[in-house]
């Protein structure tokens, strides 16, 4: 069976891993995420010397390259708080490949110990800060994208809409095949660039068919890849990653 | 070596990018496959129905994973207890040795005609063409496998060989190939398929079938169909022989419902199927009916090499059920061609590339978005995403080495730029130097970030990281502090 996450208890002080696309593509949705944990009363640690979790390399094959890079950020976390990551994408690497990377390593150890403490974002806001949201913003038709880590390897499905259901203003529109991916799949969408294109072609016509005004996710590749097929198509359907849309809405 | 029938349609592994895009570009494809795929997932879920699924997916791997861990001595017992219930058992090492015993086998009885259940063993060691070489027709009797048959294809899908076809186009193979008028009526087809197969059973001199589950402590083969042609394949004709995988053993009678209930929900959608066929010995004296004769092939054909390695070991979990490949949004778009292996999708690409080598197949590992739907729906919870992972780790060279191929996707190009990522990537001093990185990240793609822009605009690097964000944020908060 898969074993039943256990959730900490609210902590004083969280560590947030910003992630390299958030840090150098959507910086302001990392920092919307420490504005929400901040608001809950939580100190919000930054690691200046975080840089990437190492995925990409990973999915491309290049394990040693992955573990380099994995390594180099296992020291950036020395005190036990918990380590809150914006995307399912990268918490997913560091939450399960990390120790699979390292199994049999001198590092496995600390691995393991710093994998047991990552959590995505939005879970950490509803599983242990439990989160009370007032929405102040306008009426609004929205889709979630819940992406693929998240929702199969983080297991988060439920997440996303459960934060958006507390904006009372926002209509959560329901989207054809919503489980399915967007065709991104990092280094996939330049590998096999037409199987991808097509993927992301079904996504936006499924968020638009919906109705949607705009589409909310918990992963910024995901966005990067829904939001610019959008732009391309000059169809008027922007994507917002969660912890602004949250922030926005609420403060 | 590709996967080659005679006549117009040839596909191979090394051509998975032009053949994704004609099927992409191919409406009649994109819509069979989409329709068809919805339809498969949305009867799965459905079949599931208020089961605790997760529990009877760890109950089937733990099944799996019981079998695999005493193989060897299991496939003893199996050979064994064959033995004693009358069944002849056969090793092949590889699939040219498989089609030469069922080629023997044929020729000791003088035979002209043989039968076929749907079997994608004999589909992976392409034993039809082997039999055709020396006079020996072999004709497929599953629908599907009939109608691609017909067609001049091979399968498109492990357990629907022709759903890549519609209606239409199946009424068009059938009045051309067959004569019968065309018709858009379901069961006037079937009806008519039904009845020229029928005599071509009772004429035919050896049926060969594939096994679902072949269970060691009965020495008995477990058929899993629903046309009943498995079961006309295996009792009418006078010799029946039965080939499959070494993989497919299981230890007990009793890992079989379990398994059973699994394979055909996560397959199609079905609590039972109409046929579950237990073939336990040739016709016994006293008896009015089955063959005089039961032949079993177990086939290895790269299997023992995947059992040597703990991880891709899970490969052989597999009971063929195409769930992967239903869930899969690559195979659903691509259809089951455009791999060009006989097993396609999610399964097909972890498990070519040991039967092909990587040579071959370098284009499989990555046709993936890593998405994970194959692995959640996977019945024996095979970690597809994760031997997807190792498979690209082997075909750069980073693997343990024990692929046929392995290394083949390595150049020295990417494999530089991935150690540029690597220094960036630890030494943050010079990663926090943003923008130029952004301007630099574009090594890790050096032709085909092109592709990107073909289809979206572009990531524009935001100018300000949030590492400066969050420096300023700082910075403002302890300023709101002292005051």
């Amino acid at each position: 069976m898969t074993p039943v996450k256990l959730y900490p208890s609210k902590p004083k002080k969280v560590y947030f891993f910003g992630t390299c696309l958030v840090d150098l593509f959507y910086p302001e949705a990392g920092l919307d995420g420490i504005r929400l944990l901040e608001r809950e009363g939580i100190e919000v640690l930054f690691p200046e010397d975080q840089t990437c979790c190492g995925q990409p390399a990973y999915t491309s094959g290049y394990a040693r390259e992955a573990r380099a890079v994995a390594a180099a950020q296992l020291g950036l976390f020395p005190e036990p708080w918990p380590i809150v990551v914006p995307s399912g994408s990268c918490g997913g690497m560091m939450r399960t490949h990390y120790r699979q990377l390292f199994a049999g390593s001198d590092l496995e150890e600390r691995a393991n110990e710093v994998a047991g403490r990552v959590h995505e974002l939005t879970e950490f806001l509803v599983h242990v800060c439990h989160l009370k949201l007032e929405d102040r913003g306008e009426p609004e038709k929205v889709a979630m994208h819940t992406s693929c880590s998240a929702r199969r390897e983080m297991g988060l499905a439920e997440i996303g809409p459960a934060l958006l259901a507390q904006l009372g203003q926002v209509e959560l529109v329901e989207q054809a095949r919503a489980a399915e991916c967007c065709g991104f799949g990092g280094t996939f969408a330049v590998r096999h660039p037409e199987v991808s294109a097509a993927m992301v072609e079904d996504k936006t016509t499924a968020i638009a068919e919906a109705g949607a005004q705009r589409f909310v996710t918990s992963d910024c590749g995901c966005m990067m890849n829904i939001g610019g097929r959008f732009e391309q198509q000059k169809t008027p359907v922007e994507g917002e990653h969660i912890a602004s849309y949250l922030w926005r809405r609420t403060s | 070596m590709s996967v080659q029938t005679p006549g117009v349609y040839t596909y191979s592994p090394r051509e998975f990018h032009r053949q994704a895009h004609d099927a992409l570009g191919n409406p009649q494809i994109r819509a069979n496959f989409r329709k068809a795929m919805d339809g498969l997932m949305t009867k799965r879920r459905d079949s599931f129905g208020d089961w605790d699924l997760e529990a009877l997916r760890e109950l089937g791997a733990n099944i799996r994973l019981r079998a695999l861990a005493k193989l060897p001595d299991l496939l003893e017992q199996l050979e064994a207890n064959c033995k004693a219930n009358g069944i002849r058992v056969h090793w092949a090492e590889d699939g040219d040795q498989a089609c030469r015993i069922i080629r023997e086998i044929c020729q000791s009885h003088d035979a002209r005609s043989v039968v076929k259940g749907k079997s994608m063993v004999s589909e992976e060691m392409h034993l039809n063409a082997h039999l055709e070489e020396v006079g020996i027709e072999a004709l497929e009797s599953d629908l599907g496998e009939y109608l691609v048959q017909l067609n001049e294809q091979t399968p498109s899908h492990i357990i629907m060989p022709a759903i890549h076809l519609n209606t239409d186009e199946i009424s068009e193979i059938l009045h051309d190939k067959t004569g019968i008028e065309r018709s858009r009526d379901v069961d006037y087809m079937t009806a008519a398929a039904r009845s020229q197969l029928r005599e071509r059973f009772m004429a035919a001199d050896v049926g060969v079938s594939g096994v679902n589950f072949a269970v060691a402590e009965t020495g008995s083969l477990c058929l899993v169909e629903n046309e009943g042609n498995g079961r006309m394949t295996t009792t009418v004709p006078p010799v029946h022989v039965a080939v499959t995988g070494i993989e497919k053993v299981v230890e007990h009678l009793r890992d079989v419902p379990p398994l059973y209930s699994l394979l055909t929900r996560s397959a199609t959608g079905q609590h039972v199927t109409t046929y579950f066929n237990m073939i336990s010995s040739p016709r016994k004296a006293g008896e009015h009916d089955g063959p005089k004769e039961v032949h079993l092939v177990l086939v290895d054909n790269g299997r023992s090499n995947i059992y040597q390695d703990d991880e891709l070991l899970d490969t052989l979990r597999c009971i063929r059920c195409g769930a992967c490949m239903n869930h899969c949004p690559v195979y659903t778009r691509v259809g089951g061609h455009t791999y060009g292996t006989t097993y396609p999708g999610p399964i097909g690409s972890i498990l070519s590339p040991h039967l092909m080598g990587l040579e071959e197949t370098k284009d499989l590992p990555t046709a993936s978005s890593l998405c994970g739907a194959c692995g959640e729906v996977c019945p024996v919870k095979i970690p597809i995403p994760d031997l997807l992972v190792r498979l690209r780790r082997e075909s750069v060279g980073e693997g343990r080495g024990n692929v046929p191929g392995a290394g083949v996707k390595r150049t020295r190009k990417e494999a530089a730029a991935w150690k540029g990522f690597q220094w960036l990537a630890t030494h943050p001093a010079i990663w926090r130097s943003g923008t130029a990185v952004a301007g630099k990240l574009k090594v890790l793609a050096p032709s085909r970030l092109g592709v990107w822009t073909e289809y979206r605009s572009a990531p524009k690097p935001a100018g300000t990281t949030l590492h400066a964000l969050v420096k300023r944020h700082q910075a403002s908060k302890a300023h709101e502090e002292e005051r």
